[in-house]
């Protein structure tokens, strides 16, 4: 491990000394570089955009982003790289947008990363790479626009035509599946496809994503870009089996006699919490996850779709994560006149990207801060009609550091709402561990890994939210990378024995 | 995959298909069901199935036309294909040998219901299986469901068939002859509701199949959510079976209500576009 640690800041090294690199930084001084500003993102008109479901950011021209890719100093020891769980070659393809090698970016960044077009729009690059950005560790200055500049590159290819699938190795013939679609799959995927795997991953939905179509709305991720990369991981080879429950449809035991030699669980964190207040059955009242299936998925605000979905006038989403956003958001657009967030604590701890937050304050969202839902009401026919909301203040920190929210009583007071929408998380997928005799799980129904994503079952492999219980994109797809390496690892070593 | 064998029409609105789908054939048990999709701009909906062959690879739906879903998969035909099934979903019916079985079948409940019948059968136990429809006409699957039973008492609400009266005047007069160690019912939720509060009565441990609305059925949505014994459950994850006398029925009958002006317009809609 430590030799490839070594082996990479020396490839990182020869590479900043090719000439192309050298020239490019002799075309600018550091200092004119670093008093340029951040290029600001375009986006529609927030009262244009909560009435449409287009995508709100909008990315940046050839010209913005060739300025912005002017304010990365190609620093000697690429800190950025380091905030990457797929460590994306930054200051390279960077580089390559500066001189104007658009595709050459693209191709960059795809050497390690998948899904480039996804990341570029859903990473929460200010706690990663752009929260090691010199800029921000040196000069407490705004980070150079990684992920714009990510999503620019990954855009511009999409747009060309000319997308690079990434070449794969001749084929070994071994037979691995993955269980899931989502993120850490699609990462997976490629790279065992990559090193000449004959790959199947299995999808229990009758569309192949994930959380990237059923979770994420299409004003922030449409499905159409998210499309584009899996049709680039087909085009590798990988094989997609839908409506195909492991566990269910087949057994891992079943999937082994037919020629599976490891697989790889990637179910995600499906399972929605409720808050299992009184009233909370009731009509008009969703988790998170079935508003957005609905919508999302399903189409269920679009005429011709047969899926239906309850709307309303007053919609509350209770909580205050990128799930509630999105969720708010869209029932803005769907025709809310009020479309309120929920939220026990305070705008410091809320843990929606700050970007998410700002959009959703533009778009005429209503924050109702430092408020709990403790009972719902509901008509004559068990349709939700009011919460009944308790304030509260906040107290010490607790386990997450956060300050602890404690109810006011006697505060309560009801504010009418047509729809709920409960966005306070997820429990993992227990459909895997159910199914599996002997793996090892925690008491929060995660699968237990090792430092290769291994489980307690040697051929099984897990990653992204099913091992981590709930988090990003990114995160999921290093884990995918992780663990394809320790899957190649475990069968070439099980081939050598 | 999902081609369709054959169809068949037990009445006007309850048909049975025969689907080619031989994964599900060979993992599926008693108490599983599938959920269907049709076309790309179909909705998702859990169906309960009647029935495998696992040397022809298929499995049998029973359905009632009650909404836009069902009536577009009622006109699809052999040779045909369904865009979308996922399956076998839900926890399997706990065979075991108990001693003397109370099936109680209400309507379409009797299709889920017969694979159950079969089960308990076949694990050595007296199956005693009351089936109830409102006429003659409605009443379906009665000879499958005699060949799997020791007896079986038919009700019909307009007397049209067997004894007039509702299944639970069915249910009673069992009860009150011998001495019945589990009941099973399966129909419409009203039917259920009062099917539970007659075994209660008399104490016998009674499990419910539930259908209720899902959407993805793998446990991610919690559209199908409904109390039993005071706790939130899912019917797609832990269910469909529960124990008849902790479901609170109403509470799933309003659940089940939710759409129901929406799929009244939908259908009707639907209906009109197709003339």
């Amino acid at each position: 491990m430590d030799i490839k640690k070594i082996d990479i800041k020396q490839y990182y090294k020869d590479q900043r000394r090719t000439e192309w690199r050298t020239d490019i930084r002799k075309t600018m001084k550091t200092k004119e570089r670093v008093a340029m500003t951040r290029t600001k993102m375009l986006e529609q008109d927030p009262e244009i955009r909560n009435k449409n479901g287009l995508e709100v950011n909008l990315g940046l021209t050839e010209q913005l982003a060739m300025q912005e890719a002017r304010r990365c100093i190609d620093c000697p020891d690429p800190t950025c790289i380091s905030g990457c769980p797929v460590n994306i070659y930054i200051p390279k393809f960077i580089k390559k947008i500066e001189i104007g090698d658009f595709l050459g970016a693209a191709k960059i960044i795809k050497e390690t990363n998948s899904l480039p077009a996804v990341c570029g729009r859903v990473c929460p690059q200010e706690k990663q790479c752009e929260a090691q950005c010199f800029y921000s560790i040196k000069l407490n200055q705004p980070p150079v626009a990684i992920g714009f500049l990510e999503r620019f590159a990954a855009d511009y290819e999409q747009n060309s035509g000319q997308m690079a699938t990434p070449e794969v190795a001749e084929s070994n013939g071994i037979k691995v599946a993955a269980i899931g679609s989502g993120p850490a799959s699609l990462a997976w995927a490629t790279d065992m496809a990559r090193m000449g795997y004959d790959v199947t991953v299995f999808e229990a939905l009758h569309e192949i994503g994930g959380v990237l179509k059923y979770g994420i709305p299409d004003f922030r991720l449409p499905n159409s870009v998210v499309d584009v990369e899996i049709n680039n991981v087909k085009a590798m080879g990988v094989k997609f089996v839908t409506n195909f429950i492991v566990g269910k449809t087949a057994s891992i035991e079943v999937l082994r006699e037919r020629g599976f030699e490891a697989f790889f669980v990637a179910s995600g964190a499906g399972l929605p919490r409720f808050m299992n207040i009184p009233g909370e059955n009731f009509n008009g009242i969703f988790s998170s996850n079935e508003f957005l299936t609905r919508v999302n998925l399903m189409g269920a605000a679009k005429d011709d779709y047969d899926t239906p979905v309850s709307l309303g006038k007053n919609i509350a989403v209770i909580g205050g994560g990128n799930t509630a956003m999105d969720s708010v958001r869209i029932s803005k657009r769907l025709g809310a006149d009020r479309a309120m967030i929920i939220y026990r604590r305070t705008r410091e701890e809320m843990p929606a990207r700050l970007e998410e937050v700002e959009h959703a304050l533009d778009e005429g969202i209503e924050f109702m801060n430092l408020n709990s839902p403790v009972e719902y009401i509901a008509d004559a026919n068990g349709r939700v009609k009011e919460m009944v909301l308790q304030k509260m203040e906040l107290g010490e920190p607790d386990d997450s550091g956060r300050r602890r929210p404690i109810p006011i009583e006697g505060s309560e007071y009801k504010v009418p709402v047509d729809v709920v929408i409960v966005a306070v998380g997820v429990s993992p997928n227990p459909l895997i561990p159910k199914s599996v005799k002997g793996l090892e799980t925690t008491k929060w129904g995660t699968i237990v890994v090792n430092d290769d994503f291994q489980s307690s079952i040697e051929d099984i492999f897990a990653g992204g939210d099913i091992v981590r219980g709930g988090a990003t994109v990114i995160l999921a797809m290093g884990d995918g990378r992780d663990a394809a390496t320790g899957m190649d690892k475990y069968i070439q070593n099980k081939i050598k024995k | 995959m999902n081609k369709i064998i054959s169809k068949e029409f037990f009445s006007e609105n309850v048909f049975k298909m025969v689907i080619h789908a031989p994964d599900i054939a060979q993992s599926r048990k008693p108490g599983n069901f599938v959920i269907i999709k049709m076309g790309k701009k179909g909705e998702r909906i859990p169906l309960t199935i009647a029935g495998a062959n696992t040397d022809e690879g298929t499995i049998d739906l029973v359905v009632q036309i009650v909404g836009v879903t069902s009536h577009k998969l009622s006109k699809l035909n052999v040779g045909d294909t369904i865009t979308d099934i996922a399956g076998p979903l839900g926890e399997a019916t706990h065979i075991e040998k108990v001693g003397t079985v109370l099936a109680a079948g209400g309507g379409v409940g009797t299709a889920p219901l017969l694979p159950i019948v079969e089960a308990f059968k076949k694990a050595g136990n007296r199956v005693i299986t009351v089936l109830a429809a409102r006429n003659k006409d409605l009443l379906i699957l009665e000879d499958q469901i005699r060949e799997n039973s020791d007896e079986v008492i038919i009700m019909t609400d307009d007397g049209s068939y067997g004894t007039k009266g509702l299944v639970t005047h069915g249910m009673e007069e069992v009860i009150k002859r011998e001495k019945i160690d589990l009941s099973i019912i399966i129909g419409p939720a009203i039917m259920m509701k009062f099917a539970a509060l007659t075994t209660k009565k008399y104490n016998i441990k009674t499990l419910a199949s539930l259908n209720t609305i899902m959407v993805d059925g793998t446990g991610m949505c919690g559209a199908c959510r409904i109390t039993v014994g005071g706790k939130t459950k899912f019917v797609c994850v832990d269910g469909p079976e529960f124990d008849a006398h902790q479901v609170d029925f109403d509470e799933m009958m309003m659940r089940l209500s939710a759409y129901k002006e929406d799929e009244a317009v939908a259908y009707e809609n639907h209906i009109a576009s197709l003339t």
